[in-house]
């Protein structure tokens, strides 16, 4: 058999033999076990994946009844920053009526609590007369960030700057004044625009600076869920691992530095997360097999562990999709079925 | 994107059920089968119809829930929540929100 045109993680075409593809299947999983200690896909399992790749279709999807919700993260920016002259409340439609969108998602365009804390007051009426005109599930998402609370662009020290320093007891005090900082804002901009109609909040990209802002988060939806009982709360990560630039800190007795997809959804869980987005990263030179195989991995394991429903992230540079910011249909359709029908997945 | 992940793996949203079952999942943390079952089991329809357009266009138009091609006088935004939150015996924070304010 002649060579199967496939793609490097940066969306570059490679051409692999049959049984390249293969081994690549086999080394994405294994690394993923290894490093997760977790199990590998089994021979069936490869095999299917194999079979995508062999696949010529341009578009593949799911076998019937395994279809799945969708989910988002900066709805109303994606629009927006194509430089299409539309509001947001035409975004959200456009959504709903021609993207067959099953959720919906309010944001602000600098997605960050830190930062809509300071439009909320403008956003807040933006969700009440969306929640009038439309009807699939509301969210308002934002990320975390808890890098903008440190200088320049926060009050608190940067821990960027005192690590190298060897100043390790003031890195971790300016952790804690951030984690402070980042709880309040991320409750007060949740609370506010579920008080606004939002059926749920969104903490997007969590963990982007690490196992303090993993805590910030789980310490805010877990302070939302006590407050408002009914509210929703999506929580979707990072990458798929906890970085520990701290390296201490602990939630409900869990060190969160190191954590793999399948122990941070245990945590979100406890927390009151009602859905979990994992994260595995496409390594750019890797090939799309090798990073399929990992993501699944991965994923595969975190929703074996899961009791709430998983919304893989399966965007550009996650999930076996290529880093790219218009990921090629081939890649993007294989990744979303394979994901969704090993993995035994809620959403994306 | 997110019109390729639709074609691919989506329920569909408004043209079936999958804004009925992603409120499962996210206001319930029902999981994928829990959820369109819950749904399936409401609706009275097989969870085999409910990623269907056709079967689920129609039902939309007969409960009156929101329908992707409005017509006029058909139920928009909020009626069709009202509706939805009876039907789904679940209570919607936009819709409670809404009896409240026009509460005399």
């Amino acid at each position: 058999m002649g060579k199967i045109r496939t793609r490097l993680g940066d969306g570059s075409f490679i051409e692999l033999l049959e049984e390249e593809i293969y081994e690549d299947l086999v080394d994405g999983t294994q690394d993923a076990a290894q490093k997760g200690r977790i199990p590998p896909l089994s021979e069936d399992e490869l095999r299917y994946l194999l079979d995508l790749y062999k696949s010529k279709a341009r578009v593949v999807g799911v076998d019937e009844g395994h279809e799945c919700c969708l989910s988002y993260d900066n709805m109303t920016s994606k629009i927006e920053r194509a430089h299409i002259s539309v509001s947001k409340f035409q975004q959200l439609q456009l959504f709903e009526r021609a993207l067959g969108a099953d959720t919906l998602e309010l944001a602000h365009i600098d997605y960050s609590y830190k930062q809509v804390k300071h439009v909320v007051i403008y956003d807040k009426p933006n969700m009440e007369q969306a929640v009038l005109l439309t009807i699939p599930p509301m969210l308002y998402g934002a990320m975390p960030n808890l890098g903008l609370y440190t200088y320049p662009d926060g009050p608190c020290p940067n821990p960027g700057d005192l690590l190298p320093q060897g100043k390790f007891d003031e890195a971790k005090e300016a952790y804690a004044q951030a984690i402070e900082l980042a709880i309040k804002d991320m409750i007060f901009v949740g609370s506010e625009l579920y008080e606004a109609g939002a059926d749920g909040i969104n903490f997007d990209t969590t963990g982007a600076a690490g196992d303090a802002e993993f805590y910030a988060a789980l310490k805010a939806a877990e302070t939302l869920k006590a407050k408002y009982p009914k509210m929703g709360i999506e929580m979707g990560m990072a990458g798929e691992f906890i970085l520990g630039m701290h390296g201490e800190i602990e939630y409900e007795g869990v060190r969160l530095a190191g954590l793999y997809p399948h122990d941070q959804v245990k945590l979100a869980q406890k927390a009151g997360v009602t859905i979990f987005g994992p994260v595995v990263n496409t390594g750019t030179n890797e090939s799309l097999p090798w990073n399929l195989a990992r993501s699944v991995t991965f994923t595969k394991a975190c929703s074996e562990a899961s009791e709430i429903p998983l919304h893989a992230n399966l965007g550009m540079g996650v999930g076996g999709v290529p880093l790219n910011i218009m990921p090629p249909l081939d890649a993007l359709s294989r990744a979303s079925k394979a994901h969704v029908e090993l993995c035994r997945l809620d959403g994306l | 994107m997110h019109a390729a992940h639709s074609i691919a793996s989506g329920m569909g949203g408004m043209r079936t059920t999958g804004d009925l079952v992603a409120r499962l999942q996210l206001n319930k943390g029902m999981r994928i089968e829990q959820a369109k079952q819950y749904v399936a089991d409401k609706l009275k329809v097989p969870v085999t119809d409910l990623a269907d357009s056709v079967t689920m266009g129609e039902m939309r138009e007969d409960l009156n829930i929101g329908v992707v091609n409005e017509a006029p006088g058909v139920a928009k935004g909020i009626d069709a929540k009202f509706r939805i939150a009876e039907l789904l015996d679940l209570d919607i924070n936009c819709v409670d929100m809404f009896k409240d304010r026009v509460k005399p």
